[in-house]
């Protein structure tokens, strides 16, 4: 980007971009936690016991987390196949995490857990859900790098690995952030 | 690309010392200049896009300053018929059998709503902050654009597209949202609650989430322009006062307003999907609702991590403009430079740490309290800082009285005037008797309201030959700054008082209250007021557009013989702001008055042995 000729840093101004983002989605989640503690310290409060998928999907997002990972250096030592199909792994591990919650959000309305009960009910799909549609954000730029992987030229360059480096570090950002709030609700519920 | 002008002392000066970033070499046939559409409509140029946000900002303050006079009219002449404003307002006046007409008081309580939703978030947010972090960041910094214009452009219709929605919802049969601009549950959480909590509520919600969206893209991308894009030789620390302005604005909106999202998320939630998050047992017309447990006191939290903040997002660029205006016009170095950074740092720090001196009332624990009290009290100290700074700079300067800085120096009169009123209500005990009263009006529209558009003022007339090629008219200006100097004073002074007394904000009328019958006329005097100053903004609005086409035509680069780099551009600045190599700065912003110099811009290599001014 020709704008760009007088970057000051070594980091790419758009993962710059990025990462003032996840700072932002990142206070979103803050917000939600606080509120959580807030309002659970004003009583009226019912615990439950988290659903089993919980522990289950955190595996498989720790999972993708890494295959992506591994895909990425793939794709920089120039290992094409590798590169490729470990993308297709993290892709498919991503939509089984999505459909693990689908199934966890499932269990708990078979305990009694509505949106409509108590509010600890309420938060637990309000947070859960919230991140969901932030992994959807991560699938939809995984999916964007699929279609590249396979209908472009295989090529490493500069452009190419910066998208590359952003898609990984949001997927773990996510992925971070699943396991932190996921920590939260186990240790508070 | 500067056409009038052959070969200008300043381009070979570029010429000479700059840079080339061959930016030039890339973009032939711009694409950004082929046609209307691209070039005023969907717009990359972070100008255009600047001049987008203001002139949606004007339309904005022209709605939302006439929404307040129709209410002042209710509030100081309540007997009056207001049978004429029908055709315009049409049922939300109702014409009694006699011929009286009145307002209607739940379209009362939509107006004072939308006043402040206008005002605080279309008007001297987006208005404000948009227009000149997008017209000043790149030029000032040296950078061609945005780190990336798209997002920028995405910025501004994001805006507007909320703008859409909200203007919509004024036209809806049950009226707009009525609950007050800071949308406190029950009256937000419950579609039934009133007229204006159903879809006036859900297009509020809406509108305002898409605003959001705006003020993330945009300050996202403001970061990182600052922190990337700066020319070689401008450290952080030859950034003039506008850009670190602009820069801790952004960062504080990057971190302040996805809480606000939060809260909406769970408003929706409580409206649509029957959560409890803000509603707690609740009875309407003698049904009880489903709701159990909730807290609307966790809204209020919500609200005010992000609404304080918010209201200094509103006035750090104000800040930032008037630093800039004063240091100008009065030919001197801006009195203390770094101790206006960090004053701007420590403000915007302590800014996310006062949000409950809004809720002293709410029941919150007072030992709580107290701990918002010491960090409410301790802001005053880095703001006279700043305050005392403006001052110092005009101390013994050559003071240039035009429009601009007569509005920069009303901006430090009023936030004083506000300050001061913000010491009280900051003391948990004294908030007892003020909390939501008119003095609480007077002292946020005082400190905030009319400083922050005052700082809007000194910017648009000092930085609109820049913007438009030309001047606008200073004899109206100067008009309009009085007229407006005093008038702000001539309504808002009287309400202090009424305040002191302990009248209620947000009321449509004081007839059942004995004690209050004698600030009738104190009233009356207040609406007058606020009708003269309303005019006097409509000869600043014709004069702003009329001068777009007829002003005094800007014939030298440098009008005001400003040091930084705005000014080293064309006349008519293209896209990519420098017609060839990018200026390298060698000095700091506010060589003034230097070495028997008058000034000396910031792309002025130093002189042999010369000490830098920032030394
Ligand atoms: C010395 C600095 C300041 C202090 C100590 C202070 C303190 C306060 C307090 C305690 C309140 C709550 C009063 C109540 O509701 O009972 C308040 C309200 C408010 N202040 Fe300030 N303030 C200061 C400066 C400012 C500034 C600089 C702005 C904006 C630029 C501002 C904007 C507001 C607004 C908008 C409200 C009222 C919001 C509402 O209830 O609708 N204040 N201030
Ligand atoms: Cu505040």
């Amino acid at each position: 980007m020709t704008l760009n000729s007088n970057n000051r840093s070594r980091i790419h101004p758009q993962k710059f971009a990025l990462w003032l983002a996840m700072g932002s989605i990142l206070m979103m989640f803050m917000a939600f936690t606080s509120a959580y503690f807030v309002k659970q310290a004003t009583g009226s409060w019912v615990e439950y016991r988290l659903p089993n998928m919980f522990y289950l999907n955190s595996a498989i997002i720790l999972l993708s987390s890494l295959t992506l990972h591994i895909s990425y250096k793939s794709f920089v030592g120039g290992q094409e196949g590798k590169y490729k199909w470990l993308l297709v792994i993290s892709f498919v591990l991503g939509i089984a995490f999505l459909a693990g919650q689908y199934l966890a959000w499932s269990q708990l309305f078979e305990m009694g857990i509505d949106l409509k009960g108590n509010a600890s009910g309420a938060f637990l799909y309000l947070i859960t859900g919230v991140h969901a549609l932030h992994i959807f954000g991560g699938l939809a730029a995984i999916f964007v790098a699929l279609i590249r992987a396979f209908t472009w030229d295989y090529k490493v360059t500069d452009k190419r690995k910066n998208r590359f480096e952003m898609t990984l570090q949001y997927w773990h950002f996510v992925d971070i952030l699943w396991i932190y709030l996921f920590i939260l609700l186990l240790f508070t519920k | 690309m500067g056409h009038f002008e052959a070969t200008h002392e300043l381009d070979v000066m570029i010429e000479e010392n700059g840079y080339d970033d061959h930016f030039h070499d890339h973009h032939h046939g711009d694409k950004y200049q082929s046609n209307f559409i691209h070039h005023y409509i969907f717009s990359m140029d972070h100008k255009i896009i600047a001049r987008q946000f203001l002139i949606t900002g004007i339309f904005w303050a022209l709605i939302g300053a006439a929404m307040s006079i129709v209410f002042r009219l209710q509030l100081g002449f309540p007997e009056e018929s207001l049978a004429w404003l029908q055709p315009l307002l049409g049922k939300w006046i109702v014409v009694s059998e006699a011929g009286i007409g009145k307002l209607a008081p739940e379209f009362y309580y939509a107006l004072v709503t939308m006043h402040g939703t206008i005002i605080v978030f279309f008007v001297l947010t987006a208005g404000l902050s948009g227009t000149f972090s997008n017209l000043l960041i790149p030029l000032q910094l040296g950078a061609r654009d945005m780190a990336s214009p798209f997002l920028n452009m995405l910025s501004y219709w994001f805006f507007f597209l909320s703008s859409v929605v909200m203007f919509y919802s004024l036209f809806l049969n049950t009226g707009p949202f009525a609950g007050g601009w800071t949308a406190y549950p029950p009256l937000s959480a419950l579609p039934q609650a009133s007229s204006g909590s159903g879809a006036g509520m859900t297009l509020w919600l809406v509108s305002l989430t898409f605003f959001v969206v705006s003020v993330l893209l945009g300050g996202i991308n403001y970061v990182t322009t600052v922190l990337n894009l700066r020319t070689k030789g401008m450290s952080l620390w030859r950034m003039p006062l506008t850009i670190w302005a602009f820069f801790v604005t952004a960062i504080l909106g990057i971190l302040s307003f996805p809480v606000l999202v939060s809260g909406f998320f769970m408003l929706m939630c409580d409206r649509g999907l029957g959560t409890s998050f803000f509603l707690s047992e609740i009875f309407i017309e003698g049904q009880a609702l489903d709701y159990i447990g909730g807290s609307p006191i966790l809204y209020q939290h919500l609200f005010w991590f992000l609404g304080h903040p918010e209201v200094y997002i509103i006035i750090l660029p104000a800040m930032g403009l008037t630093s800039e205006v004063l240091s100008v016009h009065a030919r001197k170095p801006i009195f203390g430079y770094r101790a206006m950074v960090y004053s701007i740092m420590a403000i915007g720090f302590l800014s996310f740490i006062v949000w409950a001196h809004h809720m002293f009332m709410s029941g919150v624990n007072p030992f709580i309290s107290n701990f918002f009290v010491v960090f409410t009290l301790i802001i005053a100290v880095p703001s006279a800082v700043k305050v005392f700074n403006w001052i110092t700079t005009l101390y013994g300067g050559n003071i240039k009285l035009n429009t601009p800085m007569l509005f920069a120096i009303g901006f430090v009169s009023m936030f004083i005037s506000g300050g001061l009123t913000g010491i009280f209500l900051g003391n948990s005990a004294i908030d007892i008797q003020m909390h939501d009263t008119y003095f609480v009006v007077a002292h946020f529209h005082i400190v905030m309201g009319v400083a922050a558009f005052f700082g809007m003022f000194a910017g648009v007339y000092h930085w609109y030959p820049k913007m438009f090629g030309r001047f606008m008219n200073e004899t109206l200006g100067k008009l309009h700054f009085w007229g407006t100097m005093i008038g702000a004073y001539a309504i808002f002074w009287p309400m202090h008082y009424i305040g002191m007394a302990g009248v209620p904000r947000r009321y449509y009328s004081f007839d059942t209250f004995d004690s209050f019958a004698h600030f009738g006329d104190l009233n009356k005097f207040i609406t007058i007021a606020a009708i003269i100053v309303f005019a006097i903004q409509v000869v600043f609005v014709i004069n702003f557009f009329v001068s777009i086409w007829k002003g005094k035509k800007m014939t030298t680069r440098n009008p005001w013989g400003a040091t930084t780099l705005e000014w080293t551009t064309p006349i008519d600045t293209g896209h990519g702001n420098w017609p060839g190599k990018l200026p390298i700065v060698h000095r700091w912003a506010y060589d003034y008055n230097k070495d028997e110099r008058d000034f000396v811009t910031q792309i002025t290599p130093l002189a042999e042995g010369e000490t830098p001014g920032d030394h």
